[in-house]
């Protein structure tokens, strides 16, 4: 006989929705229950937003020593060029993991929720069953909020396995892959292509689109096209995978061109990074008689779904596939259940590229604008203006921040940036538009000197007609 | 550049002053000719006064709810150049003050559409005064764009249950702030709880006062009305009408009337009633000029309807009521009754009444104790019209479709025997309808 418990809210999925939602419901006073089996903070701690950040930034780090071996500068000189152990890389990403989950347990603890370790599979929309180390357990919750996120999307005719890995056996490999093939030229695909071309390894891209980043318009891309350009990255765009095998120990990636000619190429490593797809399988989905939206859950604006006392959030519900906009949603519904009166209505949620340069923006572009119809004033400062850019070894790489703002009101509308570290710069931006910004507000505000942060304001200022540090 | 003065224009036959409602420029605007400056009311009606020339606002004289006499210098506009001849009479060539700013294009806010009703051609004169329509709220978001505000003004407002898209904001662009949320609550703005909402909602104490100016339309109906009623005695007298048969008529009438005539209510019958009845009794279609205690009794019958408008009380006109046949006076009920609630209705169609029928009919009461419109001498009151038992000639109860008649009459000018006797004529000829298709 399997044990059993109740509770007032069960989370199903420790990620950067579920945990938050958690910790809301607990410190709400809600009797809580997390079940999670593949470690607290789900993906983005464990396989995808941190760990990567980590493995970029090492990545960056063994570049410029690389560079510096090559060639002194700033008056610093290597008498060798550095080495690489992969083994320890990955080490030290694991210890800021292995950190940071620990941390999502402690405050999980601290705000009274008990954390179930297991794999729950539900019977109907509020009573699950746990498998646990210690046996079953038979969980039934007044309310149930399901946060089991998204996996990476394989490519069917050619499965992970083998050669063919995805974005979180990348993060995990003991030795650096000598040629790597990356299917797939989204932000995931970059950002670890582009690291591991940092790190030493030769980088071939295939994307079926015609472009790289489709999400950012060709602007702002343009500063890591060059990257690419420059650090010998192979783009293969419009190019369609079409199978793999595997030839004296090498595998060998088939793909079609836009002329339906078949090319080859030979990699160590095949990075599938097409996309990822919401976890709606495994876990009992079929017995809760829940409504769908294609492949993801379909809710409303209070992240409620068709079942009463049952709430999806985060990847399980729908584009965009982020931590930040699971958490805001987590939190939203654990108010909610509290009988708090919440809607998740964000006016923007800003995304971020940790590609090189960076690439951040919220709202609309100024193409998307005048899709829209909305006339526009748009301001654009040059990061080569920035004198904390320059002095951070940044502003060379054609980086920028753009405001794209109504004519008739000056209220702004979007705001993207690309270059080195302005992904820092993302929260000012998220903020302007949440809070219905003008222009002039952003010009209004005294932006401290010397940060990146000026660029914004001067930005501002160029829509306005009248930017200091550029001529007008 | 020179420098104009301008003065309030004569806004109307007869009227010496007018008060001041909205200004709908500020010093430092740029105005265009015929542009649209000023509201400003009369005895009657508000009328929008356009701009004469094209320059600069230099200077503006008098507040909103202030009075001023017409011919008093309300605007001194710097104007580029020649002042056109047809205006140059209220202009002064500026002396010194040769470098003025210049008129910044960049400003030029959306100038009025030029609806002036004189054709331009007319020698000398202002550009004629219009009535105004409703004063301007502030702008809201248009429709699908989500309304700008904080997101602690957003999640406010969600918890009190408002629509953030239905608040006006003050702020920048239109944004709605905390205060803007306030004021909106404070004027009861919240909507209703939906039902089965929190358990724990309970009443709570009404503690807001709002002060409010009153001017304008709102002025004019306080002081008239009082006027009214602090110097004349009135006397009402009430009555039923039986309106059976004139019912049956007006049916009839309106099943077989053709497309272009208008759909008969019982106000062109009462309009009629009163055309024949009044030449027996002249004293009651008759203004009574008090400062030198003369009467003046009128042949015409020019009927005031009193009309309920967004704005308050407005008396249109019915001139001429006896040259009108029952269909004509439908048609100018219903035309005056919409000019006035649209603000369309022109001074003149604002004035000149020498009786006046109101009428809260619509609303139910079975009296009610008119104020007379001065300086007319009687006012007919309309009450709701009600199927109700009679007795007939045989002493059996039948039902009858009544409706009262409340009327007022100057007591100075009218006796009550007489009053009695113009609504009982009014009652005969309701009561046999034909009659009032009789010579």
């Amino acid at each position: 006989m399997a044990k059993s418990k109740t509770c007032q809210v069960l989370v199903v999925g420790g990620g950067p929705g579920g945990y938050p939602a958690a910790i809301r419901a607990g410190q709400l006073g809600l009797d809580t229950i997390i079940v999670d089996k593949h470690g607290l903070g789900g993906t983005c701690l464990n396989r995808g937003c941190i760990p990567s950040k980590a493995f970029i930034h090492a990545a960056s780090k063994f570049e410029e020593m690389r560079h510096t071996a090559e060639k002194a500068d700033m008056g610093i000189s290597l008498a060798s060029a550095p080495e690489l152990d992969m083994s320890g890389l990955v080490a030290w990403k694991d210890s800021i993991v292995g950190k940071l989950t620990k941390g999502v347990g402690q405050l999980l603890k601290a705000a009274k929720v008990e954390h179930v370790d297991g794999w729950a599979t539900f019977k109907n929309a509020k009573t699950c069953v746990v498998h646990t180390d210690e046996g079953e357990i038979e969980i039934t919750a007044e309310n149930v909020i399901l946060a089991t996120g998204s996996k990476e999307t394989e490519l069917p005719f050619m499965p992970f396995g083998g050669p063919v890995i995805g974005s979180t056996e990348a993060l995990d490999l003991s030795e650096l892959p000598e040629k790597l093939v990356v299917i797939g030229g989204g932000y995931i695909g970059l950002e670890l292509g582009i690291a591991f071309r940092k790190l030493g390894s030769e980088v071939t891209v295939v994307e079926a689109l015609d472009r790289i980043l489709p999400l950012y318009d060709k602007e702002l891309v343009r500063p890591v096209q060059t990257w690419l350009k420059k650090n010998k990255v192979t783009l293969n765009l419009g190019c369609k995978a079409k199978g793999m095998r595997e030839e004296n120990g090498k595998a060998v990636l088939e793909f079609e061109d836009g002329d339906a000619k078949t090319h080859e190429v030979e990699a160590d490593r095949i990075l599938v990074a097409v996309g990822r797809k919401p976890v709606t399988q495994g876990w009992g989905l079929e017995a809760m008689g829940l409504d769908m939206d294609g492949a993801f859950i379909k809710v409303d604006d209070q992240c409620a779904t068709g079942m009463r006392g049952v709430y999806a959030i985060g990847d399980l519900v729908g584009e965009p596939l982020l931590a930040h906009k699971a958490t805001a949603q987590g939190e939203a519904v654990a108010e909610i259940i509290a009988g708090e009166r919440r809607r998740f209505d964000p006016y923007g949620i800003a995304a971020v590229c940790f590609t090189e340069p960076e690439v951040c923006g919220v709202g609309l572009s100024p193409d998307e604008a005048k899709a829209k119809g909305i006339a526009t004033k748009i301001g654009k400062f040059p990061l080569a203006a920035s004198g904390r850019a320059l002095s951070m070894e940044g502003g060379m790489d054609g980086g920028f921040v753009r405001i794209t703002a109504r004519e008739d009101d000056h209220v702004i509308l979007g705001i993207h940036a690309v270059g080195k570290h302005v992904s820092e710069l993302s929260g000012e931006f998220a903020l302007a538009i949440e809070m219905g910004a003008r222009l002039e507000d952003i010009a209004g505000t005294i932006h401290v000197h010397p940060t990146l942060t000026e660029c914004f304001a001067e930005a501002a200022l160029a829509a306005l007609g009248h930017p200091i540090h550029i001529s007008a | 550049m020179s420098q104009y003065k301008y003065k309030l224009p004569d806004v109307g036959e007869g009227v010496v002053e007018a008060e001041i409602v909205e200004w709908h420029i500020k010093e430092g605007d740029t105005v265009t000719e015929d542009q649209h400056i000023l509201d400003v009311m009369t005895d009657k009606a508000t009328v929008e006064i356009p701009c004469a020339v094209n320059g600069k606002v230099k200077k503006i004289v008098g507040e909103p709810g202030e009075v001023i006499p017409v011919g008093t210098e309300i605007l001194i506009i710097d104007v580029e150049g020649e002042i056109p001849d047809d205006v140059e009479d209220q202009a002064e060539p500026e002396a010194k003050d040769a470098e003025v700013d210049t008129p910044d294009a960049t400003e030029k806010k959306d100038s009025a559409k030029s609806e002036a009703p004189e054709p331009k051609s007319e020698p000398k004169s202002e550009p004629a005064p219009k009535p105004a329509a409703a004063p301007s709220t502030p702008a809201l978001r248009a429709d699908g764009e989500k309304p700008l505000a904080s997101p602690a003004v957003r999640k406010r407002a969600l918890e009190a249950d408002i629509d953030l898209a239905a608040i006006p904001g003050t702020g920048p662009a239109g944004r709605v702030t905390h205060e803007d949320l306030d004021d909106f609550i404070a004027a009861g703005g919240r909507l209703a709880s939906k039902a089965g909402g929190s358990a724990g909602a309970s009443k709570a104490p009404r503690t807001g006062t709002e002060e409010i100016k009153v001017i304008g339309l709102r002025r004019k109906i306080a002081e008239n009305t009082a006027k009214s009623k602090r110097t004349i005695p009135h006397i009402t007298y009430v009555d039923e009408i039986d309106l059976t048969a004139l019912e049956d008529l007006r049916a009839h009438l309106n099943a077989s009337k053709r497309d272009d005539q208008t759909k008969l209510t019982i106000m062109p019958f009462l309009v009629q009633a009163l055309v024949k009845a009044l030449p027996e009794f002249p004293q009651a279609n008759a203004h009574f000029d008090t400062d030198n205690s003369v009467l003046t009794q009128y042949d015409a019958v020019h009927c005031g309807i009193a009309a309920a408008t967004p704005n308050g009380l407005m008396v249109p006109v019915i001139k001429h009521a006896e040259t009108l046949d029952i269909w004509d006076t439908a048609a100018e009920v219903k035309r005056l009754g919409n000019a006035a609630k649209s603000g369309k209705a022109s001074k003149d169609e604002l004035s000149g009444s020498t009786i006046t029928i109101t009428s809260l009919g619509a609303l139910g009461g079975i009296v009610t104790t008119p104020v007379i419109n001065l300086p007319e001498t009687a006012i007919i009151g309309v009450n709701k019209m009600q199927t109700l038992p009679r007795y007939d000639e045989a002493g059996r109860l039948v039902p009858r479709k009544i409706m009262n008649l409340s009327s007022s009459f100057d007591h100075r000018i009218v006796d009550g025997y007489e009053a009695a006797q113009l609504v009982q004529k009014m009652k005969a000829l309701l009561e046999n309808p034909a009659t009032l298709f009789m010579g």
